[in-house]
């Protein structure tokens, strides 16, 4: 539902004020799990520690875009099209933060890997979860930022890939750790580095779930999603991911 | 929803492509006080509501939306008759009061008038006592039949109405001495007073401050649960606020009903998005 302008212009530019605040958010935060991968992939200690500094400014603008959210509930009594957009993105600023500090996270455990003089490779696991978190979150943005419900709904169903790798992951490393017990310390390193990366991927399927709630003003958490898809979209083919 | 009705602005708008979307009648095993079927309005040649079918459920407080010229009061006034007194207007359809035909040719619209009573915008107590405004209709229709019962009665209808406490000692003073909210409250105890089923209110609070406009709202739902209510409001923060369902009108024709939250979270047709957020365009 695409709407016009609102009669009162100082509105409209509040709104596309805040959206802009939001995908600035986003685009930072897409930044620092790009890096953090790099980071923790190239055993990076510089990179790693500047990400693990970067928070910052993430932080800042949650809180700032949730304050001007509050100022726009109050002197304007948003409803429909626009109350979703604002809630939307009051819930969209919680998972980038939380983005946020996984990638911090990464950065971490990235330079504590990068400082390890013995290299067993296990930090090269990671390349395939972390690029498919790392593409789900810009798709996600994506999604957002042009309020594409049916990528978004793609994007979500994608997501579930994400646990899947982890799996894989969770299984190689403890081969690595059967193998030698000196091999732990990093393993572990990996593995919640793997952590950080599957909830990126968790926290980037609730921004999508966000896009179809402003879109559609259906709320499609906890739902099976082939079956809201169904619902939501009955014209189109439906691939189970 | 018809894009093509969504594309086009408030003048260009065509009313004969409009069907009501959202849930105007009630599901089966909900009370029905109130149902309109394919009501039209004429003010001599010109149209002003065409074919509404709406149920109004007993005891709830239902709100009507809409710009100015809509023609929303015009449906409110069809459902006590009050456009009779307007000689080139013409209701057809049909209209009922738990089921009975209120344009049939035995009803009396006074009696009507007592079972559905009505609010307006501008206070307007007649200038007599504040005890002889609530006591008016009740001698009218000869509902009590000694002075103890009148005063009890008027006494009960002040007190429903929130205004007892704050008149009790003055009940002889003329109504027209009130504020503005306190006679709109007396003219709330002179509808009450003849026991009717069903309140229309026409923009009830227009005329009052911030918060002789809630001392209004909160009366009205303490009265939900013994009278139905229907109520025009221009403002859509008290139809949010107070109605549990909301009919939006649009140049004559209802384009949407629903429940409120649903109608004000994510309503079904563009052109009741468009006027809830403030866009016309």
């Amino acid at each position: 539902m695409e709407t016009s302008d609102h009669i009162l212009h100082s509105f409209d530019q509040e709104l596309e004020d805040i959206r802009s605040k939001a995908l600035e958010m986003g685009g930072l935060v897409e930044k620092q799990v790009s890096n953090a991968l790099q980071a923790v992939l190239e055993q990076d200690v510089e990179l790693g520690e500047l990400v693990a500094a970067s928070d910052g400014e993430i932080n800042d603008l949650e809180m700032n875009i949730d304050e001007e959210c509050a100022g726009i509930i109050a002197r304007r009594q948003p409803a429909a099209g626009d109350l979703r957009l604002l809630l939307s993105i009051i819930k969209l600023t919680t998972d980038l933060e939380r983005i946020g500090d996984e990638a911090e996270q990464i950065g971490q455990y990235a330079t504590q890997l990068g400082a390890q003089t013995g290299d067993q490779g296990m930090h090269t696991q990671l390349r395939h979860l972390g690029e498919l978190a790392h593409s789900l979150l810009k798709l996600a943005l994506d999604a957002f930022a042009r309020m594409d419900d049916r990528q978004a709904l793609d994007v979500a169903k994608k997501s579930r890939r994400v646990g899947k790798e982890f799996d894989n992951l969770s299984r190689v490393l403890i081969t690595h750790m059967m193998d030698d017990q000196r091999n732990i310390k990093d393993a572990l390193r990996v593995i919640w580095c793997a952590r950080a990366f599957e909830r990126v991927g968790n926290h980037s399927t609730n921004i999508c779930e966000f896009v179809i709630y402003r879109v559609k003003g259906k709320d499609i958490r906890h739902a099976n999603l082939k079956k809201i898809g169904k619902k939501l979209y009955p014209t189109l083919e439906h691939n189970e991911e | 929803m018809s894009t093509q009705a969504a594309n086009k602005t408030r003048d260009e708008f065509d009313v004969e492509i409009i069907d009501t979307v959202g849930k105007p009648l009630l599901d089966d095993g909900k009370a029905i006080k109130m149902a309109t079927r394919e009501c039209n309005v004429f003010y001599a040649d010109n149209q002003a509501i065409y074919n509404v079918d709406l149920d109004i459920g007993k005891n709830e407080i239902i709100a009507m939306i809409g710009p100015s010229g809509c023609g929303k009061s015009t449906y409110l006034r069809a459902l006590n008759r009050m456009n009779d007194t307007i000689d080139i207007c013409r209701v057809t359809g049909k209209l009922t009061l738990d089921g009975e035909d209120i344009y049939a040719k035995d009803q009396d619209p006074v009696l009507l008038r007592a079972r559905v009573g009505m609010v307006f915008q501008k206070p307007n107590p007649f200038p007599k006592s504040i005890y002889d405004n609530v006591a008016y209709g009740a001698r009218l229709h000869g509902l009590v039949n000694n002075k103890s019962d009148l005063d009890d009665l008027v006494e009960a209808s002040l007190t429903k109405a929130g205004l007892f406490k704050e008149v009790k000692d003055n009940l002889l003073k003329p109504g027209t001495g009130l504020s503005g909210g306190q006679q709109q409250r007396l003219c709330i105890a002179r509808t009450i007073a003849v026991d009717p089923e069903v309140i229309l209110m026409d923009e009830p609070t227009s005329a009052l401050d911030p918060i002789a406009t809630a001392i209004i709202e909160e009366l009205m739902d303490e009265l939900r649960h013994n009278y139905t209510i229907a109520i025009v409001t221009h403002s859509m923060q008290q139809a949010a606020r107070i109605s549990q369902r909301t009919a939006y009108f649009h140049l004559g024709k209802l384009v949407e009903v629903n429940e409120t939250n649903t109608v004000f979270t994510n309503p079904e047709h563009k052109l009741t998005e468009n006027y809830i957020t403030g866009r016309f365009g």
